[in-house]
């Protein structure tokens, strides 16, 4: 065990309904509690964030006749960034025929997510996964098709099936229009209230339950109390905190860290996803890395020189990938992994990215990238075309002409998005590609209800930590937004509603709600008069820095603390040099990024500490201290097979005074059991 | 590279703008546009200007927050391209470069580039989607075969990104393109059918309530628009306007 101190406290309670996992969700919704309509109407929500799932709950929410308030920072929700999912969503629709079930999806996912999570919440995320297609296509989602009119599938990584629903590259974007119509709707209808360019920066407690919000508008810097009978946060991850992920730059973690200060409790904040195939970085000026969906390995081959002296050339310049014969490229993925090839899960695929340029097979000026090549997917491709079009012995030119129709229409956007970037046509070359932060599978601890441990907090989507495990496969954060959002929250919010049916409106003029604006109001104060050196970003690419290069692909304990005493530092520093120009009653991103970057500061130490605590390797946390002979992830299920919910420490709200001590923060641990699927070694070989 | 930049400053919506000139050194060509946007704040920054004001979040080309007007046109010189994916190296050391906001009246000047888009939720809140009930249990999705063109041709139109740059772009500051794309999306689709004339007839109310102007088919919205949504989307909305009020 580790010898780091850590204060643990009372184990957590997911109340889990009883009955065989196929039977819990209906059991538990047959016995809830419901709202009557006429109660509805008396009774008020606010749903933070507008993406998939802010905007679906927003939604369902109002059509069932409570009042919603939705808040979106953007200029319209229809900016959250789920628009930019790009591969797909999951369904165990099995249209396909290949042997698919929801008991194979919940399966695939509990596997894939390295057993660190629980299986209700996973088979019940299965089970409601096809009415999420059946929504979809009904509010004109346009999916692709066949020919024959009926909706096509393509695989993902991690499954031996074709459960993939997608709409070209832009999945996200077609899914979010869709929850952005039935959202304008409810809009039209009066039962949202939306406010654009406005940012959660605290969350009103009242005896211990969650009842309002203190906001800010960023067009003209006014603060301002909302209140309702519960909260519903739908405000994504925190990969930001790494400065560099595929995140959109205002991305933030803040509304859900404002809560954790409040008393909510942070799950498994270690968990975080680095994608296996980003476009490389390639300078200091950066701002942000972006994605190339996985998607595209279901006709991409990874691989990188056999010989150190070609990856050297290609670095340098002197060799071009395709005059690299096939005898003398290395296929890793389907060397290693022969079941799966390229289609592993995202955390086996990256790692084996990182160990290959370790090695010194990089390819690009920096060393660290692999190709990502579609030469021979054109090639088959377009044989099928020349043959469904009765072109008899089609010439190379021919062929290649038509198969690289196909990939337009599949991945087109991808490879525009590709070629934009890097300046590169890879349809004529391989793509270079390397792992970037993405996705984070932590986040707030809910009980099956999605509530927190504070009464009257929900959150849905990314936000909260339930359904991925250690590692979230490709195609499941849209399903797990949408299901969150339409058929699960709607459900569960009700059964806590029902007490507050007499209660009438929250005010906003109690001494909590004048405590919390209060403090917003200081902690802006602060930032706008403090006299100091270096700009946000400055402390922002340092952070940065520290995580992803110990905290990061791999980890150990050595560079685990020395991270945890690196963080602490530039938190200090942070609270006195930070520089922050403007004015506070004014249009002022860089006040945005202020309050984003001191609660990323704080959030990154938490991070470190819940790494340094799992003495295990699963899923995208990788100690190297704890791995199989031939480098896989080795897990310790008879101490780790729980979910680590952090509660913070007690401390000076006024962070900017005395920083809080985050090596303080109290461990409640939830007990995985499970009862339905035995725990095995991850294998994809 | 080294760039002289001529930058739109406006502290507000009732202020008055300028042009203001900057010089830029050490911008390399692998940077984006916006990139070297923040390159140039960081300065202005450690000099204690206050930075320059410009939407972006997603910086990939989808979010359709970033609405740069340069050197005359929207999301600048290349074709199919948003603000964010422009790259430095599509310009020349010594360049000057002219940065402005869109430029239309429904679009008010929130701050230096960022302006008010809020015109288009209203127009979207009019009609943009298909009445149907959040609960799942509606048909089963393969119940509904769509042609793959028909769907196509959907998917095509439903690629908007809401960024306006085909509003700034018209001289008549016409948002035809924009509303002709969810028309197109949903009206072509057989979901979409059932509220087809009541659709176009509301989303055009509402655009013309908004204050956009006409529509002239020059053809400048479809060469400005980063998603390459077509002018025969505005021709296929016209026929659907006009087929609307001879349905009952």
């Amino acid at each position: 065990m580790s010898s780091i101190n850590i204060r643990e406290g009372k184990p957590l309670q997911a109340r889990i309904p009883q009955g065989s996992l196929a039977e819990k969700w209906t059991h538990y919704k047959d016995k809830i509690r419901l709202v009557s309509p006429a109660n509805k109407r008396k009774l008020d929500i606010i749903v933070v964030g507008t993406g998939l799932a802010g905007a679906s709950a927003a939604a369902s929410l109002a059509q069932m006749g409570y009042n919603v308030k939705a808040f979106a920072f953007q200029d319209s929700p229809r900016r959250a960034h789920s628009i930019a999912a790009q591969g797909g969503i999951n369904a165990s629709k099995n249209y396909q025929n290949d042997g698919d079930s929801d008991w194979r999806l919940f399966y695939d996912t509990i596997k894939g997510g390295d057993y660190r999570s629980r299986e209700a919440n996973v088979y019940r995320l299965a089970e409601v996964s096809g009415n999420i297609i059946d929504q979809a296509v009904m509010q004109g989602v346009p999916f692709a098709r066949e020919y024959g009119g009926l909706l096509d599938n393509r695989s993902f990584g991690g499954v031996l099936v074709s459960r993939t629903f997608y709409a070209k590259g832009q999945t996200g974007q077609q899914l979010l229009l869709g929850a952005y119509g039935a959202l304008n709707r409810q809009i039209a209808r009066g039962k949202v209230e939306m406010y654009n360019r406005h940012v959660m920066l605290d969350l009103v407690v009242i005896d211990g339950h969650a009842r309002g919000i203190i906001t800010r508008n960023l067009v003209t810097g006014e603060i301002q109390r909302f209140s309702a009978h519960a909260v519903v946060l739908a405000t994504g991850g925190y990969s930001n905190a790494y400065f560099l992920s595929t995140n959109a730059m205002g991305s933030n973690a803040t509304a859900a860290w404002r809560a954790h200060r409040k008393g909510a409790y942070f799950a498994n904040p270690s968990f975080v996803q680095i994608h296996p195939t980003c476009i490389p970085r390639s300078s200091e000026h950066q701002s942000k890395l972006t994605l190339m969906s996985e998607s595209l390995r279901n006709d991409g081959r990874i691989w990188v020189p056999k010989k150190l002296e070609d990856a050297q050339a290609l670095r340098e310049g002197k060799l071009k990938p395709t005059d690299i014969p096939e005898e003398d490229r290395d296929y890793y993925l389907e060397r290693r992994y022969p079941a799966f090839g390229n289609l592993v899960p995202r955390d086996v695929a990256s790692r084996a990215a990182k160990e290959r340029c370790d090695a010194g097979y990089g390819v690009n000026k920096t060393g660290e990238a692999v190709f990502l090549d579609f030469s021979s997917a054109i090639e088959r491709y377009g044989k099928e075309q020349a043959h469904l079009q009765g072109i008899h012995n089609p010439s190379k030119e021919v062929i290649k002409q038509l198969g690289k129709k196909i990939i337009e229409e599949k991945y087109g956007n991808l490879f525009q998005m590709y070629e934009k970037i890097t300046g590169d046509n890879p349809y004529e070359t391989p793509m270079m590609i390397y792992p970037a932060n993405h996705y984070t599978m932590g986040g707030l601890w809910v009980d099956y209800d999605l509530q927190s441990n504070l009464p009257g907090l929900f959150v849905i989507g990314e936000a909260n930590f339930s359904d991925h495990g250690a590692n979230r496969l490709g195609a499941s954060a849209l399903m797990q937004g949408l299901a969150d959002g339409y058929f699960v929250l709607p459900y569960t919010i009700g059964d806590y509603l029902a007490d507050y049916i007499r209660e009438g409106k929250v005010p906003t003029d109690s001494p909590e709600f004048d405590e919390a604006e209060e403090k917003v109001r200081r902690e802006i104060d602060f930032f706008i008069n403090n006299e100091g050196t270096h700009s946000v970003d400055w402390f922002h690419r340092k952070l940065g820095k520290i995580l992803w290069d110990k905290v990061g692909l791999a980890r150990n304990a050595e560079g685990l603390k020395k991270a945890i005493e690196e963080i602490h530092e530039l938190r200090h520093a942070y609270w006195k040099e930070v520089k922050v120009p403007g004015r506070a009653d004014d249009f002022n991103p860089e006040l945005e990024k202020a309050l984003y970057v001191g609660d990323y500061m704080e959030l990154a130490e938490l991070l470190a500490l819940d790494a340094l605590h799992r003495n295990e390797s699963c899923g995208g946390h990788f100690r190297e201290e704890y791995q199989t002979e031939d480098g896989e992830a080795l897990r310790d299920d008879e101490h780790f097979a729980y979910v680590a919910a952090w509660e913070y420490p007690a401390g000076p709200y006024d962070r900017y005074e005395k920083a809080v001590d985050i090596s303080q923060a109290i461990l409640h641990k939830e007990p995985l059991k499970f009862e339905f699927v035995t725990p095995t070694t991850r294998s994809y070989k | 590279m080294k760039l002289h930049l001529k930058i739109w400053r406006q502290n507000g919506p009732n202020h008055k703008g300028r042009l203001v000139d900057y010089d830029l050194d050490g911008v390399s060509p692998d940077m984006s546009f916006l990139e070297m946007l923040d390159m140039l704040n960081e300065k202005l920054i450690a000099r204690d200007e206050e930075p320059i004001a410009f939407d972006h979040d997603c910086r990939e080309g989808i979010c359709g927050m970033c609405s740069l007007f340069i050197n005359g046109q929207a999301h600048g010189p290349d074709a199919l391209t948003t603000t964010c994916q422009l790259h430095m190296r599509r310009f020349k050391d010594g360049d000057t470069i002219v940065i402005e906001p869109w430029r239309a009246k429904p679009f008010p000047i929130i701050k230096d580039l960022v302006v008010d888009r809020s015109a288009f939720e209203r127009i979207q809140q009019a009609g943009g989607y298909i009445s149907v009930y959040t609960s799942g249990r509606t048909v089963e999705a393969n119940n509904i075969p769509i042609p793959k063109e028909t769907a196509d041709k959907a998917f095509d139109a439903a690629t908007c990104i809401g960024c306006g740059a085909c509003v700034a772009t018209c001289k008549n500051a016409s948002a035809m393109l924009f509303v002709a794309g969810r028309v197109s999306h949903l009206n072509r689709l057989p979901q979409g059918r059932v509220e087809a004339a009541r659709r176009v007839q509301q989303m055009i109310a509402a655009m013309d309530a908004e204050g956009f102007g006409s529509c002239s088919n020059t053809g400048a919205c479809e060469v400005a628009c980063p998603k390459g949504i077509s002018l025969a989307d505005i021709a296929y909305m016209n026929k659907e306007f006009i087929a609307s009020h001879f349905s009952e």
